[in-house]
């Protein structure tokens, strides 16, 4: 049976709102298969706008090896701003793909990435629009199994109510594997409805379907236990890891937007994941172990790339860039092979002691030197032993130094406020350290004319890291220690004018550890929450922290819980943790030892570098380091 | 630079939403595709040599719109069409490219022809609409600016403005819901008068008011000749010795 186009009845709208080509589609390299040609049809949504979800790279990746196979089909679907949507309720146009604009619900997986909690409230619209009921119980087989994935996926619970599946970690290969599950039940008829898909899903121990567990909890609100109510589905679920990136090297080509979007540049993949161990990272402790892509197909990949998408800038990404290997010889063999053709390029996530001078030139040779970017989190030694984040002020000093003196005058500093143990004299320490970089600078350039930006955001406790049994700082106190640093940074006469200063309220965090860390019961406060009116949470000019306790004062009402029950409490070793049942291979020991070891400044070495500390990882999930160096080189391209 | 290019192309169907930073961007990326040698600006941040003269609006569609495009190399003229057409999106179609003579090119464009579509609008009152609207001296509308309302004249720009009668049907198909087609030619002058601003002038002259969005297509733009009241190709220059 054919789906037809809604884009006729899009049209219509489109004069009327803000930005309409972001949902017109026909991006280059965008891809539009025969509907009935094809037996597995994924909608894949990023939940939030389409200049902030076409560049994603992990729809990106799916939409590209999905859409490869025979007899599948992937098309794109993001978040409609408000305009869009008040006009699609009114006229009965349903949420739509921007490949061929067709209805989400004809789709058989609506397969959502989310890469932040704060784009839950983004996928209840979706599914509303998409004429999709909200709770997973009430969906029949006309309706797509609705599969999320994405870092905020290793704790689905707050949204366990909307999803009929999650899967943890690497998508490429699952995503494959769910295809080839559709296709062969399809085949045989769709025996036994969505529920035996499901069943047949669940018992891989790949996909987790909520619906197939029972929450048990005890008189005080903890979770006693998290069971399986039926046979044959395992109780625990795995994460997936791509072994060998060189043999996964997604995007090829990448989907060139006419609309404007976040990042405007063709991004490579250099490694998965982070052995640093920083105690604040979910990223660096779900996404181990290390795997480099290796310097030959990382050049191959931005030959390809750039001639695919016409894109001047290449972004050579991952958790901290600067510590792949070869990244000198990477650095050097790209600068040398783009000299003089406008190509620009850039390395995002930099650590201070990975960070040396001769790469920082090679970044630059073609660009200019406006800004350089450290994240030293926290403002003290004893802080950033707490978090592990093992620069010492010395590296920092040092680092920014060399940089002002080969000719930057900018220098960006990251940090979090509201860490575990964390003191006013922490906080008021990034002021010192602010004032000793200008000093430096100045006395390294013999010139007043160094400037640098603290910029402070909150800290989240989140699922699978040592802090996952930590007190979130409530906002009070976050935003009292930031008005302090605030006045002490200004108030210097030497350098205060030299020091730029950005932060946030404190307000935004609490919600997102609530929805981080909760249980399924925070769902019926992501409901409530919807049904004011919530959308965008992640956009300050959306987001209501008032109509989010409003909300849970309701979702919580005959609950024992509340939302500093979810916030600020510290929890006990044993406390049965609301994802315990979802494996990221992290050994629940290793991570308890590493909290205390945190909150008796103790600091863990890098795996990489030095032996293993038993994280558990790699034996539980059958993997490994895959590291460098090759010693290859990239040869140069003959210029056309 | 070695060579200066003067290209027209059109935007079509779903890519009239594009707005006129979507485009540049679409045509830098194109230029770098396909390996056309675009000369840069020197200094510090260099920029591709591309020029655009008078975009039409965001959600217009056009068959006339211009932009220059300098050379480090001189370059078969076809080939840059069409490999400057084959970069570029679907709806983003170049249609013709030649070599720069003397003179500027936005200078020569001094008018457009605008087409009209209004599904659902009545024939009749559009048609008294319209002579209410050529008997007018002057026809204050208003629109909003990013300098807030701003009123002006749309009558003296509007060169001619009729009714069209085109067969929208095609051979075995059922007579489409009514329709109006409007033609008009709009001078380019300071505040520019655009399409929409003429309709509200038919608004408030004759309250002529069609159910839906108007689809507006740029059919041409060049110098106005006197005699026709129509505008010319603005390439004549370029193509007055015969085949460049």
């Amino acid at each position: 049976m054919s789906v037809e186009s809604l884009f006729p009845r899009l049209e219509a709208l489109l004069p009327k709102v803000q930005k309409p080509i972001q949902y017109v589609g026909g991006e280059l390299n965008s891809t539009v298969k025969d509907w009935d040609e094809a037996t597995v049809r994924w909608a894949l949504m990023y939940p939030d706008a389409y200049e902030v979800g076409l560049p994603n790279q992990g729809v990106q990746i799916l939409y590209e090896i999905l859409n490869e196979l025979p007899e599948t089909l992937a098309e794109r679907t993001y978040a409609v701003w408000p305009d869009l949507e008040a006009l699609m309720r009114s006229e009965g146009v349903p949420q739509f793909t921007v490949d061929a604009h067709r209805p989400v619900r004809a789709f058989d997986v609506l397969g959502v990435s989310f890469s932040t909690e704060l784009g839950y409230t983004n996928l209840l619209t979706a599914l509303d629009l998409a004429g999709i009921p909200l709770d997973a119980v009430d969906r029949t087989d006309d309706d797509p199994i609705v599969l999320a994935g994405g870092h905020a996926a290793f704790n689905p619970e707050p949204i366990a109510d909307f999803l009929d599946a999650a899967v943890l970690g690497d998508g490429e290969q699952i995503a494959i594997a769910i295809s080839e599950v559709i296709r062969e039940w399809k085949g045989e008829g769709a025996p036994g409805g969505r529920d035996e898909l499901l069943m047949r899903l669940a018992s891989t121990g790949g996909v987790y379907v909520p619906k197939f567990y029972d929450v048990e909890y005890h008189p005080d609100g903890r979770i006693k236990r998290v069971v399986p109510n039926r046979s044959g589905v395992p109780s625990r679920v795995f994460k997936h890891t791509v072994m060998d990136l060189d043999e996964w090297p997604y995007p090829k080509k990448p989907l060139v937007p006419l609309a404007e979007t976040v990042h405007e540049r063709f991004s490579v993949e250099i490694f998965r994941g982070c052995t640093r161990g920083c105690r604040f990272c979910q990223a660096g402790m779900i996404t181990r172990p290390v795997r480099e892509r290796s310097i030959t197909t990382i050049g191959d990949m931005v030959e390809a790339g750039l001639k695919e998408s016409g894109f001047s800038e290449v972004g050579l990404l991952s958790l901290s860039s600067a510590d792949h290997s070869e990244i000198g010889e990477v650095a050097k063999g790209l600068a040398d092979r783009y000299e003089g053709t406008q190509t620009g390029l850039s390395l995002p996530s930099t650590r201070v002691d990975a960070f040396n001078i001769d790469l920082a030139n090679e970044f630059s040779r073609n660009g200019r030197r406006s800004g350089l970017t450290f994240a030293p989190e926290g403002g003290s030694e004893r802080m950033r032993k707490v978090i592990n984040k093992m620069v010492t002020e010395e590296d920092l000093i040092r680092t920014v130094t060399t940089a002002y003196s080969q000719g930057w005058r900018q220098v960006k500093l990251y940090f979090m406020c509201g860490l575990p143990t964390e003191e006013d004299i922490d906080v008021l320490g990034i002021a010192d350290l602010a004032k000793k970089v200008i000093k430096a600078g100045r006395e390294a350039t013999g010139s007043r004319d160094v400037r640098c930006t603290v910029s402070i955001g909150g800290f989240v406790p989140k699922p699978h890291t040592p802090f996952q049994w930590a007190s979130q700082c409530d906002h009070e106190t976050v935003d009292r220690r930031l008005r302090e640093l605030r006045d002490a940074l200004r108030g210097d006469k030497e350098y205060g004018r030299a020091i730029g200063y950005r932060y946030h309220d404190g307000k935004p965090s609490i919600v997102e550890g609530l929805l981080s860390r909760g249980d399924r019961r925070v769902g019926s406060v992501i409901r409530a929450v919807w049904e004011d009116g919530g959308r965008f949470d992640g956009w300050s000019e959306h987001f209501s922290y008032d109509r989010w306790m409003a909300a849970a004062e309701r979702g919580f009402s005959g609950e024992p819980v509340d939302v500093d029950w979810y916030t600020t409490r510290e929890r006990e070793e044993h406390e049965v943790l609301p994802w315990d049942h979802l494996d990221a291979g992290l050994d629940r020991e290793w991570l308890w030892q590493d909290w205390q070891d945190a909150v008796n400044d103790v600091e863990v070495e890098d795996c990489r570098w030095t032996p293993c500390y038993d994280c558990g990882v790699c034996p539980t999930m059958g993997t490994e380091i895959q590291i460098g160096p090759t010693g290859r080189k990239l040869l140069p391209l003959t210029v056309v | 630079m070695v060579q200066r290019l003067r290209v027209r192309y059109a935007k079509r169907g779903r890519l009239r939403f594009t707005s006129h930073r979507d485009i540049s961007r679409a045509v830098e990326r194109a230029v770098r595709r396909s390996g056309i040698p675009v000369a840069y600006s020197a200094g510090f941040s260099p920029h591709p040599k591309i020029s655009y003269a008078g975009a039409a609006p965001t959600g217009v569609a056009s068959e006339a719109e211009y932009l220059e495009i300098g050379l480090s190399s001189a370059c078969d003229l076809e080939r840059v069409r069409a490999d400057l057409d084959a970069s570029l999106p679907p709806g983003l179609d170049v249609l013709e490219v030649v070599e720069a003579r003397s003179g500027s090119l936005a200078d020569r464009l001094e008018a457009s022809v605008w087409r009209l579509r209004l599904p659902g609008a009545d024939v009749a009152a559009a048609e008294q609409a319209v002579k209410e609207f050529e008997a007018a001296d002057r026809v204050e509308v208003e629109r909003l600016t990013k300098k807030g309302m701003r009123r002006f004249d749309a009558r003296e720009a509007v060169r001619s403005v009729a009714v069209v009668n085109e067969q929208e049907r095609t051979a075995g198909q059922e007579p489409g819901p009514p329709c109006v087609i409007l033609r008009m030619v709009v001078r380019h002058e300071t505040p520019a008068v655009r399409p929409d601003d003429v309709l509200m002038g038919l608004r408030l002259v004759a309250g002529f008011a069609p159910p839906s969005p108007p689809e507006v297509t740029r059919l041409a733009q060049g110098p106005l000749d006197a005699t026709t009241g129509e505008p010319g190709d603005p390439f004549d220059v370029e193509r007055a010795d015969g085949d460049l």
